[in-house]
């Protein structure tokens, strides 16, 4: 039985991240994980959907190749091969993961940790012998699982989540997919570039519900017109499932029954705290989430928590940031962690979507006064150039002092462009920053520069 | 990797500091927002906090030593890590290359051993551009503000929380808006005119000052009655203390008579009037009026005429001759309450005089005993070139014998 300054209960890139900071800042510290180092993003989230996002990227290109002048045969492609190089992206980040751990010596131990009232995380290894872990503080860093709505059962093979989508054996003739969220668009992108027939069920009215309105609409047109079948302002009343198929009966706006070959339930996360904390062990929750004050501290002394089990948003680069600060904050009592602020979100979709900040619908209500400057991709030499002229920059600029509200951005490369603007809004950069940055001609980036010149009425190539 | 702890410039007009105390010794460790020294600078001895974390490899400044800013103090690393790769401690500088440092080092990254919230802010601000923008709208300065972004930086939430009197730091009932609006403006013809002159005279004019203070109280009383006797006549006027001063003025002159002189380069000239000038405070500036051939009026002609004069340079109607050709200079603040200062000499007059307010303060009197009294103070400045140190003195103890007898005046 080994004493640790820090004991951290899952793997993933709040959990993984916080042990290395606490590692980094001289501490004995333990990550304790119940499948394999990386969580959901690495394993079942962020890197294989993106893996998959680049094969269909790169059939749509093949496809549309007679446009660059290239001319190609029958052009084909074997599924199985394609959820394979996503698997084996994950298995090897993940390994890079295992290996960082132990370069920053930190321990880790795969089983299934459950923390006791006496803050001692009993732990049951793969090989069925339990070790207790005693540590001086505790971070649960547990994460979220994909939400399963109520009445339906998940089989893996017609009714999926994220999860065992990501595994897909055979691609389905078609598919339902519930919640248009960046998880049920990503995949429906993904699907139909294969050729799968996809239906998009929303509840709310638009695609991608919490983007910039402008930009959700423009993507939901660009979505229809790959193929995609979208019903918006629509629910989920019932699903019947069978081994060939599943039929679905909708409610609202598109109220009637459609059928597909399999079902993708992507309306979102549940906290996941399933079998880690002993019977006895109170910790107040919220939504099953566990509820922290202003230094990631829970109800249980000594019993801290980041990432996707603290609640929204549950993103990658929040979670990590998360664990960071709460980490700072339990070696170093003067320090004050901080909480998440403004934060990019990314749907890897093509056309990309990415945003930072506020939507303009959002700097209304709050009834800021501002500027919105618009650049699309058309007029870019460097999208045009590349063939990705569909898109747009679309940025906020506080009137009088000209900060960064917010940026939306949809077209190529979107998510790496929001980088920018997201540093800018970190280092409280105005619109003479951004406009006074030489920006490297021709790349994508000068749209950031152009958008922002047109908020303040002088952008040049437009 | 061992590091150099430098000077850190710990007041905005520091370009060095004594190293008055080490706290640490070579074999040390320090850790960041330890003090491990302190530094006297030109306002005070400040502790110098540590930036780093280490052990102390060299103490390069010893406890006593002058260091310009950005200058080693030590060398902090791992221990016995080598320190050969550092060059030797430079030499306690010059002052020639302590301006140097200090100004070339002006657009330079923040210094380098500064302690994570300096005390003043020097040199480069850290500061974000909007909370610089914020800044400017609402007035805050920047310069004493200890930041809460990354290193100090100074974001928006600090200046939003200095502006409005309710954020973190507390203006008290006097506000925190900006006491005047920034900017420049031209130089006005008469503020060109006290430039020029003034610079002239206290370049050129080799000016010592001679003090005395006067027993006003004689004086208050007689101006007292004498007023309420003019009233009871039905008459306008009211006698100013000034009033007194000026036509004690003319007298002391009239008795050293060397003081109303003016140099002329090869030679001096002696006045035999007194062309007796005065200031007056204006919205940007001030004027001597003269009154002529003051030697030649009485006290109710000066008195009267001063208030003319000063009622018409007030509304900017004095003429030419009106404010030219003075021979010797009063100067009065004591209206506000200023106890006592020195004037700088009216070109080409050799001497001025400065007149404080009437105080009430405990004297000596006679026989010995303390008791309360009037006193005034009087400051001649002179043109070395025409008047001695004797002949200053001489002059103030006329002037103090007659307004210590005041009725003489008005005779």
């Amino acid at each position: 039985m080994a004493t640790y300054d820090l004991a951290v209960l899952g793997g993933g890139p709040a959990g993984y991240v916080g042990a290395i900071r606490a590692a980094q800042l001289g501490k004995k510290v333990i990550v304790i994980e119940k499948e394999r180092a990386g969580g959901t993003c690495l394993n079942w989230g962020c890197i294989p959907s993106k893996s998959l996002l680049k094969n269909a990227e790169v059939y749509q290109h093949i496809l549309h190749a007679e446009e660059y002048g290239i001319t190609t045969g029958k052009v084909s492609f074997d599924f199985a091969k394609v959820i394979g190089r996503s698997r084996n992206v994950s298995d090897r980040i993940a390994k890079g993961v295992e290996f960082l751990l132990k370069a920053k010596k930190v321990d880790y131990l795969v089983g299934e940790g459950k923390l006791g009232t006496d803050r001692k995380i009993k732990v049951k290894t793969a090989d069925g012998k339990s070790q207790v872990i005693e540590a001086t503080n505790v971070m649960l860093a547990t994460g979220c699982l994909p939400r399963v709505l109520p009445g339906m059962k998940v089989d893996g093979k017609v009714v999926m989540t994220s999860r065992e989508a990501l595994e897909m054996k055979k691609q389905p003739k078609s598919i339902i997919i519930l919640g248009a969220g960046a998880i049920g668009v990503e995949f429906a992108y993904f699907l139909n570039s294969f050729g799968t027939k996809v239906t998009l069920v929303e509840m709310k009215p638009r695609v991608l519900p919490i983007e910039d309105e402008e930009i959700s609409d423009l993507l939901g047109k660009n979505l229809a017109k790959q193929g995609i079948e979208i019903l918006t302002d629509t629910s989920m009343e019932s699903v019947t499932a069978s081994a060939s198929g599943v039929k679905v009966k909708l409610s609202g706006k598109n109220a009637k029954t459609i059928e597909a070959e399999a079902l993708l339930c992507a309306v979102g996360v549940q906290a996941n705290l399933d079998g880690a904390l002993e019977a006895g062990v109170k910790l107040d929750l919220d939504r099953g989430y566990v509820k922290v004050d202003g230094r990631y501290k829970s109800s249980m002394a000594g019993v801290f928590a980041a990432g996707d089990i603290i609640g929204p948003p549950w993103l990658a680069h929040v979670a990590s940031f998360e664990a960071i600060e709460a980490v700072n904050g339990i070696f170093d009592a003067k320090y004050q962690p901080k909480k998440v602020g403004v934060f990019p979100g990314c749907t890897y979709c093509q056309p990309q979507v990415a945003s930072i900040g506020l939507t303009e619908a959002a700097a209304k209500e709050k009834k800021l006064k501002f500027k919105v400057g618009r650049f699309p991709y058309r007029a870019s030499g460097r999208a045009v150039a590349s063939g990705d002229s569909e898109g747009m920059v679309k940025i906020l600029i506080g009137e009088p002092h000209g900060e960064i509200l917010g940026a939306h951005i949809i077209g190529a490369e979107a998510t790496e462009l929001i980088g920018e603007v997201g540093l800018g809004m970190t280092l409280e950069a105005t619109a003479d920053e951004i406009a006074g940055t030489i920006h490297a001609h021709p790349t994508l980036t000068e749209m950031i520069k152009e958008a922002t010149e047109a908020a303040v009425g002088h952008a040049i190539h437009i | 990797m061992a590091k150099e702890i430098t000077m850190p410039a710990l007041s905005p007009s520091m370009t060095e500091g004594v190293l008055a105390k080490w706290h640490k010794k070579v074999g040390d460790t320090i850790k960041p927002g330890e003090v491990i020294a302190e530094v006297e600078t030109d306002k005070a001895t400040m502790d110098l906090e540590a930036y780093d974390k280490g052990t102390i490899l060299q103490i390069s400044a010893p406890e006593g030593s002058k260091v310009a800013i950005n200058g080693r103090i030590a060398i902090v690393g791992e221990p016995g890590e080598k320190v050969d790769s550092f060059s030797a401690p430079a030499p306690v500088a010059s002052a020639a290359s302590v301006a140097k440092t200090a100004t070339s080092s002006a657009p330079a990254p923040a210094v380098a051993a500064a302690p994570a919230v300096p005390p003043v802010n020097m040199g480069r601000v850290k500061i974000s551009p909007l909370a610089k923008k914020v800044a400017a709208e609402k007035g805050v300065d920047v310069t004493r503000m200890a930041g809460t972004g990354p290193g100090g930086r100074i974001v928006r939430r600090d200046v939003e929380g200095a502006g409005g009197g309710s954020g973190r730091v507390s203006v008290g009932i006097f506000g925190g808006k900006p006491i005047a609006q920034d900017g420049v403006r031209p130089v006005s013809q008469m503020r060109a005119a006290i430039a020029r002159r003034l610079v002239e005279s206290k370049t050129t004019a080799p000016h010592f000052y001679v003090e005395r203070e006067v027993d006003a109280a004689p004086l208050a009383k007689l101006r007292a009655s004498a007023n309420v006797a003019l009233e009871m006549a039905g008459e306008k006027l009211k006698l100013s203390v000034n009033d007194f001063v000026l036509k004690a003025a003319v007298e002391a002159l009239r008795r050293v008579p060397g003081v109303n002189s003016s140099w002329e380069g090869s030679s001096i000239r002696q006045h035999g009037a007194v062309h007796l000038a005065f200031a007056v405070a204006l919205p940007d500036g001030l004027i001597t009026p003269v009154i002529r051939n003051a030697h030649a009026k009485d006290f109710r002609t000066i008195a009267r005429e001063a208030k003319d004069l000063g009622a018409k340079a007030k509304a900017g109607k004095l003429q030419p001759e009106e404010y030219t050709g003075g021979t010797f200079t009063v100067s009065n603040l004591g209206m506000i309450g200023v106890e006592r200062f020195s004037a700088i000499l009216n070109p080409p007059q050799a001497a001025i005089l400065a007149v404080g307010a009437t105080v009430k303060k405990p004297v000596v009197a006679s026989n010995g005993a303390i008791v309360p009294g009037e006193r005034m103070s009087l400051t001649v400045s002179a043109d070395h070139r025409v008047v001695d140190g004797l002949m200053a003195g001489e002059f103030l103890k006329a002037l103090v014998e007659v307004l210590e007898s005041p009725g003489v005046l008005l005779m």
